[in-house]
């Protein structure tokens, strides 16, 4: 562990230096703790009744062991639970009034910490009753506990019981600092150990009574979390600028089938917030959503699909939308498939939003495998380890029982895992099987090789040398390194996807598992070379992590996106025509470009190269955009979509275009929308707009 | 002799009443109480007033001492609930602030010459969670391994271990703040 600690080596110095405590401090708290000693000393063995004790506190420890499972996290639950709490409790005062003899309760002062009145008898210490603490009651003074109890209403109750017990007993000890019942404990302990402890349970109840007398706040245990910076980490690059054809008539770029960006929006929203700038991939949230394109010609990989339409947030300008659309080979002639399961169980996947989502998606994906598909699971926590050998698709028992044994616990070793996981996949490797493994994680990285840089090398290389594929499932929010979810699954040769929710599982892992796990096309990239005579400015929307140079397009060498079966791919052009008032550059004084015949009527020329998977050289595609390709719904609905994203990306070429124009726009290209992902993309806009204002 | 009996021995004998016992005891551990105490609160008053309360419950408490986990353990469980209990008290009271966040409050009003380094280590611990907070102060400040510190809090040592990795991630974090 000596290199975890370099890092931490300035902190803990500075927390070694604590300050000596003071003489007189010291003294004054050794002195009280010898007076408390003899004052519990001397009260020890006055027998005091067992009534003491509520009759009914077997119903108050149920709600202490409810509540000793609460942490600062599920504060959620915690509120809800008050309404228990206070049904519970009304139901013990009456008892606990009519029943009880006088018992001096610890304390009456209102601001007194429940803490210092450690026994019933405590006397002010010397010096601290200035400051208003620990102001015990002498004994003389017994308040008849039932007349402490009786103005003050129940709710405050339960904000001493869960404030004390929550911390403590988590803690796993029956060391809680002050009025603690342990109850459960004492079955187990000599009976007379047990009335000792009981008395003390007694106290406690008492103990409890005290803040009434304060007019504490409703219970909202931390409520107050430190504020941390927050640990996620998106890929994003600066937008697309506007280009002028004359100096750069070509883009390039790799195609792109992640919808992670979608996905993160979507839970952003959900979780009331707007997503930041770098949270929003636009050609990721376009291509989350199925397009119905033309389907392929028999024999062809995939079909290119253009339109042009007026640019809804611009008069001036045209959008020009490219799609592709994998083919879809018939399901039963796929050849059979190796997967292996890499599983975070670090401490950080603790959540139901993270190991527990990530169970029920890979149960959800199970039936949909062929019985002679071979599943392997391997974890990484601290150490990386197998937890299923190979296990043919068929023995859906095994691999839902070596499932649902996972817990999490330890930190990642993303890097140790991740090499076990090609290990194993190189194993169940046969001739004209396809291995892909499926790291599911929060996205941290954080033991053993963590440069993503380093990861991503590897993962490539390994794509090379055994032709594994890697797609990566990130879960939860909060420490997602979405940086490196996507430079591995990109690196890999895969899909990243974001699954929060239990139907977004079901998307990704049933209804477009083959498109997720066969690719038929890799390597895709996409160049268009624009007519300058027809096109003056152009503006690639999204994209901007999946830039390709020029020279790239040509070089097979060069890696790019796949294309899974049955996918598609979308990619929209914001054009302006020369002489426009959209145009954003004034056309230059000297030295426009003239080569080009200005009787060409193309807007440009559409290239696309792909391999054959395995394939060491491309295919090329041509296609001219001619400017006369009528739109589609569907090309609407990704406008719509694009738009959405600049929304939430604040671009400046929107220009007055809101949210109600997006919203119109996506519902008037709703089309059949099987699964409703389109009419859930409105309802988001709606959200969005509401979190706008 | 008293003083180089353990610690375990000396709480047995305490509970059962034994007066010396109990004072060897709190005299040999008040200044560990007060150091991870000054630790978990960051403020040296805070630190005082809750040594104090544990001092003054510690008689009570030790009758619950069964003996389970070595004495230092224990104690410190205690220190580490009594902290818990005091920032929830902080915070339902609705002050603005935790532990931390009172210091830093205080601190303006101070003399300067509470160095540098301190003013670091306050921005530092502001940054991490209460159970980051708690972890650090175990385990780097009072050296403890993470199985110790993981039995102190209740957690498993796994958790200690991922805490402790959260701990680094904040801190580069915030270096990195520091160097724009």
């Amino acid at each position: 562990m000596t290199d975890d600690f370099d890092d931490l080596k300035a902190l803990k110095a500075a927390l070694k230096a604590a300050p000596a405590p003071d003489t007189g401090a010291k003294e004054a708290a050794l002195t009280l703790a010898m007076e408390n000693f003899d004052r519990l000393q001397g009260s020890a063995h006055a027998s005091r009744s067992n009534q003491d004790r509520p009759e009914r506190a077997g119903f108050l420890n149920g709600v202490q062991s409810m509540l000793k499972v609460l942490t600062a996290r599920p504060a959620l639950a915690a509120s809800t639970s008050i309404a228990a709490l206070i049904v519970g409790v009304a139901v013990i005062l009456p008892a606990t009034q009519n029943n009880t003899p006088p018992v001096a309760p610890k304390t009456i002062a209102p601001d007194a910490p429940a803490l210092a009145p450690a026994t019933p008898e405590t006397p002010p210490a010397p010096g601290e009753a200035d400051d208003g603490r620990a102001t015990a009651p002498a004994p003389e003074q017994p308040v008849d506990l039932a007349t402490e109890a009786a103005p003050a209403p129940a709710e405050p109750v339960p904000a001493e019981i869960a404030a004390t017990d929550d911390g403590a007993d988590a803690a796993g000890g029956n060391v809680g600092l002050l009025a603690e019942t342990e109850s459960d404990a004492e079955a187990k302990m000599a009976p007379e150990a047990a009335r000792a402890r009981e008395e003390v349970a007694a106290d406690g109840v008492v103990a409890y009574l005290e803040p009434p007398l304060a007019s504490a706040p409703l219970p909202v245990p931390d409520v107050m979390p430190a504020p941390q910076p927050n640990t996620e980490e998106f890929a994003s690059a600066e937008t697309n600028p506007v280009k002028v054809t004359a100096e750069e008539p070509v883009s390039t770029f790799s195609t792109d089938v992640d919808t992670a960006s979608y996905a993160i929006v979507r839970s952003t929203l959900n979780m009331g917030m707007l997503p930041t700038p770098e949270q929003v991939r636009v050609e990721e949230m376009i291509n989350y959503f199925p397009y119905a394109y033309p389907v392929p010609e028999p024999g062809q990989a995939f079909r290119t699909s253009v339109s042009v339409m007026p640019t809804p947030w611009n008069e001036g300008t045209r959008l020009v939308t490219i799609g592709l659309q994998g083919a879809l080979p018939e399901t039963a002639a796929r050849p059979p498939l190796n997967l292996v399961f890499l599983i975070d169980t670090s401490g950080s996947m603790e959540d139901p939003n993270k190991l527990g989502l990530l169970k029920q998606s890979l149960a959800l994906m199970l039936p949909e495998l062929r019985p002679e598909d071979e599943i392997s699971i391997v974890t990484y926590a601290g150490s990386a380890g197998q937890v299923l050998p190979p296990t043919k698709a068929a023995e859906r028992d095994r691999i839902m029982s070596a499932l649902d044994n996972l817990t999490a616990g330890g930190s990642t070793a993303g890097a140790e895992g991740l090499e076990l996981a090609y290990q194993v996949a190189k194993g169940m490797q046969a001739e004209g099987e396809v291995s892909r493994i499926l790291l599911a994680t929060d996205g941290d990285f954080n033991v053993g090789v963590s440069d993503p840089e380093g990861l991503t090398a590897y993962v490539a290389k390994k794509r090379e040398q055994d032709g594994t594929y890697l797609s990566v499932l990130g879960f939860g929010r909060g420490n997602l390194d979405d940086a490196t979810m996507q430079a591995l699954a990109q690196n890999g040769n895969g899909q990243a996807a974001y699954i929060d929710t239990l139907s977004e599982a079901r998307k990704v892992l049933v209804d477009q598992l083959t498109g997720a796990l066969f690719a038929i096309a890799e390597d895709v990239k996409v160049q268009v070379e624009w007519n300058p005579a027809q096109v003056a400015e152009y503006r690639l929307i999204g994209y901007e992590t999946r830039a390709l140079k020029r020279e790239d397009f040509n070089n097979d060498k060069v890696d790019a996106g796949e294309i899974g079966a049955g996918l598609q791919v979308t990619a929209i052009y914001e054009i302006t025509a020369p002489g426009s008032d959209a145009l954003r550059n004034d056309p230059l004084r000297y030295g426009t470009a003239t080569a080009v015949n200005p009787t060409e009527s193309e807007l440009g020329f559409l290239r696309l190269r792909w391999k054959a998977p395995g394939a060491e050289t491309s295919d090329l595609i041509e296609t001219p955009i001619t400017g006369t390709e009528p739109a589609t719904d569907e090309a609407r609905f990704a406008a719509a979509i694009a738009g959405f994203g600049q929304l939430l990306q604040e671009s400046v070429y929107l220009g007055d275009w809101g949210w109600d124009d997006a919203i119109a726009l996506a519902l008037s290209a709703r089309g059949t929308d099987e699964f409703g992902y389109r009419i859930e993309a409105v309802n988001l806009m709606r959200l969005a707009q509401t979190l706008d204002r | 002799m008293l003083m180089n009996t353990s610690d375990e021995t000396l709480a047995l004998a305490a509970a059962t009443g034994d007066r010396a016992a109990f004072a060897t005891l709190v005299a040999r551990h008040y200044d560990r109480i007060h150091g991870l105490a000054w630790r978990l609160t960051g403020t040296r008053a805070e630190a005082e007033d809750l040594a104090q309360d544990i001092c003054a419950a510690l008689p009570a408490k030790l009758r619950g001492w069964r003996a389970e986990a070595r004495f230092t353990t224990w104690l410190y469980r205690v220190v580490v609930n009594a902290a818990h209990d005091l920032r929830r008290r902080q915070a339902t009271r609705a002050k603005a602030a935790q532990g931390w966040g009172d210091w830093e409050i205080a601190r303006q009003d101070e003399i300067v010459e509470q160095a540098l380094a301190l003013d670091w280590l306050t921005s530092a611990m502001q940054r991490l969670s209460p159970e980051l907070r708690d972890t650090v102060a175990l385990v780097l400040g009072e050296e403890m391994t993470q199985a110790e510190a993981g039995s102190v809090l209740g957690v498993s040592e796994g958790t200690i271990a991922w805490r402790m990795a959260q701990v680094k991630k904040r801190l580069r974090a915030l270096a990195a703040e520091e160097a724009k």
